[in-house]
């Protein structure tokens, strides 16, 4: 009884990752896109500690604090002083308009929950019904990174991407090895700081962090 | 014990020269660091040519065999002689200016992590860390990529970091599902990611899933070895950044990420019984041979020209194991080992060329016979080599990726001599007149240091006309490690 009660607080988290999947998906300022950002990782982690509460998976507690300290805690602060320091806080323009970014972000779930199927049939797991909504965020992530064009953004993008994806290993197997977590953690870890350094070089050199001025290497 | 060496010696190379600095002797301390990597190589190598495969550490954490042994000698090897090309080139890259000695700093430090990261990926056991060191050697390089702060370079390393970084993760769900089939045989735990324990219960191993992961990975890895259609990075960041950081990309970094592949591979077609992977890395392999070169016709600089060229050549190696069996396994590692020697030889005479004519147009070099022999004729014999002229070893490993191809797989075989022999007519067309050409520079003042372009080279051609027969034998041993 207490496990299908944790099974739907752990269902709620995952639906709540998918709605700040669409939510980041239609958000124009980038400062609430850091935001959403820290959310979902609160949910992500809040989410594997139920887990590895209701499972007695151990590790998954490591991995629960880690995603709570570097998600949560470390790269919005990073980011949020990013976005002061290279005033970059004014609208993110997508290239696509909202609306149909979001018709195709449905298009892309019901896609990813066929994709999903067969895989969670197969699962041993109890939270394996979750693991379509996993699949579906890694897919919004990586449509979020397609339509925008600030560089920002699509780094945040890529981290939901990642998040997405730890979603998906503990839905579908309790979670990686813990060796291989912390190293997955660190290098996200150093990517972020190496993107820190690399935008202030993007902007020292072309006065912005828009991607269009950089659109110049290409096959003619 | 080796083992441990040659993964600290580059890493503590890396916080050395970080901390060292600008000081005197950094460049000196690179190639001594590069140096000792590559004894410690030779001592792991000359230790599995005598015992055979070693498992070491722990649960067993490193596995080395005689397959990725050989690439850990290459590795090793390439990343040394790149180190002392590097020392007279970065050097006169500082006195033009394009470079001042903080960015050297990062360039020195950054150059040990990568080797680091690299040689942990081919080293490693766990195929979870194998995706850790993959992503942290593309982490190591971006920084390397914008080193000239250009806005090109700049734009190059984006792309780079961006495209990769969304491969890579594609590779890590493939991870991710590997591990959810492993798990079920293996019980969940470290181990269950470990290349030996999943190659001992392969047979058991859930297909659907391992051909579904095996997709995933191919995708990741495959964005990293420059498969076409997921090639775009890799001409930008060869020719943006500096021509020694070209050199180990083109020539290590691409084959460090097709070990990646070679490894799966084995483990799916265990599962499998059929050739699903297989076919699939013929498919990517020729399209990016024959892609390529169409494209390498149509471009000016000549970095850019040449990293085309290293796309077709990975190509055709992923073609070769994608072939499967003893001779095209065989001829796929030694193609390997060709290309990463001739390539990297190929960069270092381009690099003293472009920085001699201060242009990497290819308009804009002209007769480096006359101003230079030596970076003449380096270029000219490399060129000549990479484009499968006997008596160099390219001819051998591609004569025997063809006719492998006419006996098994005819269908290819039209596709990869007519891309093969585009290839060939571009590259040889521009050259030559880069060569050969009229000038009226003066001739230069220095002689330039290439002594490893024609290291390099003369093993190509020691390679072409006679392979050792316990060469042969590694090989021999490594492609049946392949399952050929």
């Amino acid at each position: 009884m207490a496990l299908t009660y944790h099974l739907q607080v752990v269902n709620l988290l995952a639906a709540l990752l998918l709605l700040i999947s669409f939510a980041m998906l239609s958000q124009r300022r980038i400062v609430n896109l850091v935001t959403l950002f820290a959310w979902q990782g609160a949910a992500l982690s809040a989410s594997t500690a139920i887990v590895a509460w209701s499972t007695g998976q151990h590790h998954l507690y490591w991995s629960a604090g880690l995603t709570l300290l570097l998600k949560v805690i470390v790269m919005p602060w990073f980011f949020y002083r990013l976005v002061r320091q290279l005033d970059v806080n004014r609208d993110v323009e997508a290239m696509l308009n909202i609306p149909t970014t979001m018709l195709i972000g449905i298009a892309l779930v019901i896609f990813a929950f066929n994709l999903a199927l067969p895989i969670s049939q197969m699962s041993g797991t109890v939270t394996r019904s979750t693991l379509g909504i996993a699949m579906a965020c890694v897919l919004l992530a990586f449509l979020m990174m397609i339509t925008r064009r600030k560089a920002i953004t699509q780094v945040i993008g890529f981290l939901a991407m990642e998040n997405s994806l730890f979603f998906a290993a503990t839905s579908a197997t309790y979670g990686m090895p813990l060796v291989v977590e912390m190293g997955v953690a660190l290098d996200v870890l150093v990517g972020v700081f190496v993107l820190g350094i690399f935008f202030f070089q993007i902007r020292e050199t072309f006065d912005s962090l828009d991607l269009r001025h950089m659109e110049k290497l290409k096959e003619r | 014990m080796e083992i441990y060496w040659l993964l600290g010696i580059p890493l503590a190379g890396g916080v050395f020269l970080a901390l060292w600095g600008n000081r005197r002797h950094a460049p000196e301390i690179n190639a001594l660091f590069s140096l000792l990597t590559l004894i410690a190589a030779a001592a792991l190598t000359a230790r599995i040519v005598e015992h055979g495969p070693i498992i070491v550490g722990g649960e067993g954490w490193f596995f080395i065999d005689s397959l990725n042994v050989f690439l850990v000698a290459l590795t090793a090897f390439v990343a040394f002689t790149t180190a002392l090309f590097s020392r007279p080139y970065m050097r006169i890259e500082q006195e033009h200016g394009r470079l001042n000695a903080q960015r050297l700093r990062l360039y020195h430090s950054s150059y040990q992590v990568f080797i680091a990261a690299m040689l942990l990926a081919l080293t490693t056991n766990n195929m979870g860390i194998l995706w850790v060191s993959m992503e942290a050697a593309t982490l190591a390089t971006v920084l390397l990529v914008s080193l000239y702060r250009t806005p090109a370079s700049l734009e190059a390393a984006w792309k780079y970091f961006i495209l990769c970084g969304v491969g890579i993760a594609q590779a890590l769900f493939g991870t991710i599902l590997l591990y959810f089939a492993a798990e079920k045989v293996l019980g969940s735990g470290g181990t269950a990611l470990l290349w030996t324990h999943l190659n001992g219960v392969k047979a058991q191993l859930e297909p659907t899933v391992l051909q579904l992961a095996f997709v995933f990975l191919l995708l990741g890895y495959g964005t990293k070895v420059g498969l076409a259609p997921l090639h775009n990075w890799l001409p930008d960041a060869h020719a943006e950044g500096p021509t020694p950081v070209s050199a180990v990309l083109s020539g290590l970094l691409l084959n460090v990420a097709l070990y990646a592949v070679m490894r799966s591979k084995v483990l799916v077609d265990g599962a499998q019984g059929n050739n699903m992977a297989g076919g699939l890395m013929m498919g990517f392999g020729l399209l990016s041979v024959v892609l390529a070169a169409f494209l390498i016709k149509r471009q000016s600089d000549v970095k850019r020209m040449f990293a085309y060229s290293s796309i077709e050549h990975m190509g055709l190696i992923t073609f070769a194991f994608g072939m499967g069996g003893p001779v095209a396994s065989f001829a796929g590692l030694l193609h390997m080992t060709m290309h990463s020697l001739t390539k990297s030889a190929i960069f270092f005479a381009v690099g003293h060329a472009t920085q001699k004519a201060g242009t990497q147009s290819m308009d804009g070099i002209r007769g480096l016979i006359k101003t230079n022999p030596t970076i003449g004729w380096g270029l000219m014999l490399g060129s000549i080599a990479i484009l499968g002229v006997p008596p160099f070893g390219v001819f051998a490993s591609e004569f025997l990726i063809i006719t492998t191809a006419m006996h098994e797989h005819a269908w290819a075989t039209p596709f990869l001599v007519v891309a093969l022999g585009v290839a060939f007519a571009a590259i040889f067309g521009k050259v030559q007149p880069m060569v050969f050409g009229e000038t009226e520079l003066p001739r230069l003042p220095h002689q330039p240091a290439l002594a490893p372009v024609f290291i390099h080279l003369g093993l190509v051609l020691m390679l072409g006309l006679f392979i050792p027969p316990y060469l042969a034998t590694w090989y021999r041993q490594a492609a049946a490690l392949l399952g050929g």
